[in-house]
């Protein structure tokens, strides 16, 4: 502005007529910008958490949840339908077995609890198309021609095999096809492969990285955290344990990274801060920690094993459209049964109703029914 | 509201354009002009620039190892500019992966360019400081601001050279990114038990934050004592007057204690030089000397005891380090 003005002065700029309202008003409104980020912000904003003391006074150790997210996430308990309560089983009774075609794994129970069951199935993975889902309009039941009941068979030995063998991780509450389906035909939470980076040959490499990944709640932390550990089976520890010995040289920051990324999936998969499994102040001491990481740990060695043992071998049996971009099948993490409660669906018991779905038929009866 | 309450630039000062002292050589480039807004924030006369060969290599090696970065970014998603301005804070160049070491024949696309634009960012850095040195001298200064520049650069330095050779891989260099050097920096603290232990992490955050609580303190008493001549606050260290005498008598007489004018600069250079000095070196000892810092601080008495709330932990019988009694997962990850 005062360029035309004479060489060699100076001036107040506080006797420039627009400085006479500048400053003030400035002051003011960048006041109110802060009393609307300060003070509005954290009282007035939709983050309303309760924090609860979880560890000794004074050390931070609390768990902090999200009042909303948690309130919505523990009213979907109540939508789990009512348990149909098992039926005596009489001596000589007729067994499924027996009295029906193909029943390859269920053969054992009876024929009252084997339909009681199936209906329970339907319930919980088809309450809309009914039995058809998985066994067609024709009244076959006895075929193994749609593909629904070719997994719904695998989806129960792998039931079975979690409430009998991984109970560090699901006892006492137990799991049943409602933990992950919830009246859906497909559960919501599942992931896929995530495809390869094409057309980046020269430049622009980013090691899995570096884009908002909703996987890793938008975190810059590497996205294929699932492949990495719920299904191949790469290191998740880096913390050394001894002062000035590196116990997992190989593992630098970029395995960090990895470690972090399924961290944060588990974090946010179980409505969960840090410090719910974790004594923060150094991630990877046990000896001070709350003994719910040891029901984590198990949890990642279970996933990995459904996962490999049961969910990954079945994409043969899915038509096109059930599979990813990469033509893999459907698989698990901690989201498929948690769903934001660090214990599905509240903790609500889910096997004592279920004996058919506790274990696998005993060994004698396997042997049977192979026959 | 009276003169000199002003919070904001009150003066800018108008003469006739200057080019600055005679100099022995002719390496000042563009012409100068006045700008209002410039002056809002400090001398409305903006240029010339003094580009000495060093200042000329300097900005030549920075401009290119800002576009391989952009132009890594940009290839990330697809070439698209507005994906580009979407994600820009997720995007970053990443350092290669730990299976190339230390070498220096990575491809291209696995990091090769991370260390292109890193041997650009080194030699802009140096030569940077040569320039810094090489002006003062010109212009018959202490070497103060070199020595500044020289402590910043030696945090740097650490991160991305001296720390990865000695770890023997370049994987632990910080990716150039806004997002994904934050996550670095979790993830190094994560990884090497918690870098709040560190004493050296400890004394650099002292001097960061005492350097911030410096400028601040000084700003204001200088401000505040304006109109009583403080901004002759150099002729001030020896030649007091009314302003110097009521800026220390204000301190004296809240905290019982004055800097001088001298002190007070002498007080802000060291901490602000401290800071990089002692955040290099406790850097530098994270994953070469020292690899837990908690147990390191277990071992020196200064992590805090408490009593245990939590119930042992105890693995099933099945599992093949059952027996040893409680708390046996020492290191589960080995399995």
């Amino acid at each position: 502005m005062a360029d035309e003005k004479p060489e060699g002065y100076w001036e107040r700029a506080s006797r420039e007529p627009w400085n006479e309202w500048f400053p003030t008003k400035a002051v003011v409104i960048l006041g109110v910008i802060f009393a609307l980020i300060f003070v509005y912000g954290p009282l007035g904003g939709a983050t309303d958490t309760e924090t609860a003391q979880a560890g000794y006074r004074g050390t931070g150790m609390a768990t902090i949840q999200n009042a909303e997210v948690y309130a919505a996430a523990l009213a979907t308990v109540d939508l789990y339908p009512e348990d149909e309560a098992p039926y005596e089983v009489e001596e000589g009774a007729d067994i499924a077995g027996e009295y029906y075609e193909n029943v390859q794994v269920l053969g054992h129970v009876s024929v009252d609890n084997f339909n009681r069951l199936m209906n329970a199935i339907t319930q919980w993975v088809s309450p809309e198309q009914g039995c058809a889902y998985c066994h067609g309009e024709d009244g076959n039941f006895a075929s193994d021609d749609y593909y629904p009941k070719v997994v719904a068979r695998r989806m129960i030995q792998m039931t079975q095999n979690v409430n009998a063998n991984w109970g560090d991780h699901v006892a006492p509450a137990g799991v049943n096809c409602y933990t992950c389906h919830r009246g859906l035909n497909v559960p919501e939470y599942i992931w896929f492969n995530e495809p390869a980076d094409e057309g980046r040959e020269l430049l622009g490499w980013d090691n899995n990285q570096n884009h908002p990944n909703s996987r890793v709640q938008s975190a810059s932390l590497p996205s294929n955290v699932f492949e990495k550990f719920l299904l191949e089976d790469n290191a998740i520890t880096v913390i050394s344990q001894n002062v000035r010995e590196q116990m997992y040289p190989e593992r630098g920051i970029k395995s960090t990274e990895w470690t972090f990324g399924l961290m944060v999936h588990m974090s946010a998969s179980l409505g969960v801060n840090c410090a719910y499994c974790h004594n923060t102040r150094s991630m990877g001491q046990w000896d001070q920690g709350p003994p719910a990481r040891t029901t984590a740990w198990y949890g990642i060695r279970m996933a990995r094993e459904l996962n490999n043992e049961y969910l990954a071998p079945l994409q043969p049996v899915y038509p096109e459209h059930r599979l990813g971009v990469t033509g893999d099948a459907p698989k698990a993490n901690c989201s498929t049964c948690h769903q934001g409660l660090y214990k599905p669906l509240a903790g609500k018991d889910m096997i004592s109703n279920w004996p058919e779905l506790a274990a696998p038929a005993p060994a004698a009866q396997q042997q049977a029914m192979a026959n | 509201m009276a003169d000199y309450q002003n919070i904001f630039t009150a003066v800018q000062v108008r003469g006739p354009l200057e080019m600055g002292a005679p100099a022995t050589d002719d390496s000042r480039v563009g012409t100068p002009f006045f700008n209002y807004w410039v002056g809002k924030i400090g001398n409305a006369q903006f240029g010339p620039l003094n580009l000495a060969p060093a200042g000329a290599v300097a900005l030549v090696s920075f401009t290119l190892w800002a576009n391989i970065i952009g132009f890594n970014m940009l290839a990330s998603v697809g070439w698209n500019p507005v994906e580009m301005l979407r994600q820009l804070f997720w995007l970053a160049l990443e350092p290669p992966g730990p299976e190339y070491g230390l070498s220096l024949l990575v491809p291209l696309n696995q990091g090769g360019w991370y260390l292109i634009a890193s041997a650009f960012f080194l030699l802009g850095l140096v030569s940077f400081a040569v320039h810094a040195f090489q002006r003062a001298k010109a212009m018959g200064m202490g070497y103060h601001i070199g020595y500044a520049v020289c402590a910043g650069f030696w945090l740097i330095l650490v991160l991305g050279l001296f720390r990865p050779i000695a770890m023997g891989t370049w994987s632990e260099n910080v990716p150039y990114g806004i997002f994904p050097h934050l996550d670095w920096t979790t993830a190094f603290s994560l990884k090497y038990g918690n870098l709040f232990y560190n004493p050296f992490h400890a004394l650099s955050i002292a001097f960061l934050y005492g350097s911030a609580v410096l400028f601040a303190m000084h700003g204001a008493t200088i401000l505040a004592c304006s109109r009583l001549g403080a901004e002759r606050e150099i002729d001030q260290i020896t030649d007091r007057g009314t302003a110097s005498e009521r800026a220390a008598l204000f301190w004296r007489w809240t905290m019982g204690f004055n800097a001088s004018m001298e002190s007070i600069h002498r007080w802000a250079w060291w901490f602000a030089v401290l800071t990089p000095i002692t955040g290099g070196i406790g850097i530098l000892l994270t994953g070469t000397v020292v690899d837990n810092w908690y147990l390191w601080a277990v071992e020196h008495g200064f992590a805090a005891d408490y009593p245990q709330v939590y119930d042992p932990v105890a693995l099933s019988p099945a599992d093949p380090s059952y027996g040893a009694g409680v708390r046996v997962m020492t290191n589960p990850g080995d399995m």
